[in-house]
């Protein structure tokens, strides 16, 4: 336990060493999850403009 | 005869590629990256130098070095694509310059965000009009320019081409970053920032240093593929295979 609120406080340094570690997490995480639902989003569009089409198509 | 390599430049070719690629890449990632924060965090000393020691902060170094060296090798990368799409007028390559830049611009801010709070313990602040420092800003508009040029432009094929055009006269950037430090006569050029020598690193530190940064490349692999992928099904979203495609991918529900 101690070694590990040790480790935390980082030799009184914890607030600089943290925030440089946790904005960096911020940003990867926030990126890859950005991209997986513009993935979702693009392909429900166009699912989207297919399904128009077919109906157009049926006319 | 069409040489073989040329038939990975179709998008419908690259597509699938590129889907298999991601997830070997974010295995690679995540190996280098967990082996590098073991190494950075429990294998090095907590304290640097003698006399005015640099104590646990810096340990920022182990993300700080990465981005930097992501954020410019990234921008060079990019220009590099946007000068094979200028000159061979190939789709993919303008679209592979337009995937990189965001992760680009993301290393950029990080390097400054960790500069700075690494600065702050170590020179007393947080930032200064340092020549490197503010080089790396300047990058960070550039690719910020970049991406709203060519979100400026509707026609997609003028934008890749006006935007292009901007990242090639950026790249002057990317040698002044460098040299602002690693000047060949370090009298001329005054800096706060320290200069760069791998060969005066500890061991335990450098390879946490170079795993971390081998890690946040492969990161860079794995999104701008997934980002180029993306880019790609709306450009050719016209086209049969990707409408074959839509069909398998999203079955109705």
């Amino acid at each position: 336990m101690n070694t590990l609120l040790e480790f935390l406080s980082q030799g009184g340094f914890a607030g600089y060493v943290w925030g440089a570690y946790g904005m960096t997490l911020a940003l990867l995480v926030i990126e890859t999850l950005s991209l997986r639902r513009q993935r979702r989003a693009t392909l429900a569009r166009l699912a989207r403009l297919a399904r128009l089409r077919d109906t157009g198509d049926q006319r | 005869m069409t040489p073989s390599w040329s038939r990975f430049a179709a998008p419908a070719t690259f597509y699938p590629l590129a889907g298999r690629l991601i997830p070997v890449f974010w295995v690679l990632a995540a190996a280098f990256i967990i082996l590098g924060l073991y190494w950075g965090f429990f294998e090095t000393p907590d304290q640097l130098g003698g006399s005015n020691a640099q104590k646990d902060y810096y340990r920022i170094i182990f993300i700080h070095v990465g981005s930097a060296w992501m954020s410019m090798w990234l921008y060079a990368v990019m220009v590099g694509w946007a000068a094979v799409g200028l000159v061979f007028k190939t789709r993919l390559s303008f679209m592979m310059a337009n995937a990189i830049a965001p992760t680009g611009a993301i290393f950029t801010f990080l390097a400054l965000w960790t500069g700075a709070i690494w600065g702050r313990p170590s020179w007393g602040t947080y930032w200064d009009w340092d020549p490197r420092l503010t080089s790396e800003l300047i990058l960070f508009f550039l690719y910020i320019g970049y991406i709203a040029l060519h979100s400026a432009i509707d026609d997609s094929r003028r934008a890749d081409r006006a935007a292009s055009l901007l990242a090639i006269v950026g790249l002057v950037m990317v040698p002044v970053i460098f040299w602002s430090i690693n000047c060949p006569d370090p009298n001329q050029c005054a800096a706060l920032h320290q200069r760069s020598g791998l060969g005066r690193v500890d061991g335990n530190i450098l390879f946490a240093m170079l795993t971390m940064t081998l890690g946040l490349w492969m990161y860079s692999f794995a999104t701008t593929l997934m980002r180029l992928r993306g880019i790609i099904l709306t450009r050719e979203a016209q086209t049969a295979w990707v409408q074959d495609l839509v069909q398998v991918e999203v079955r109705p529900s």
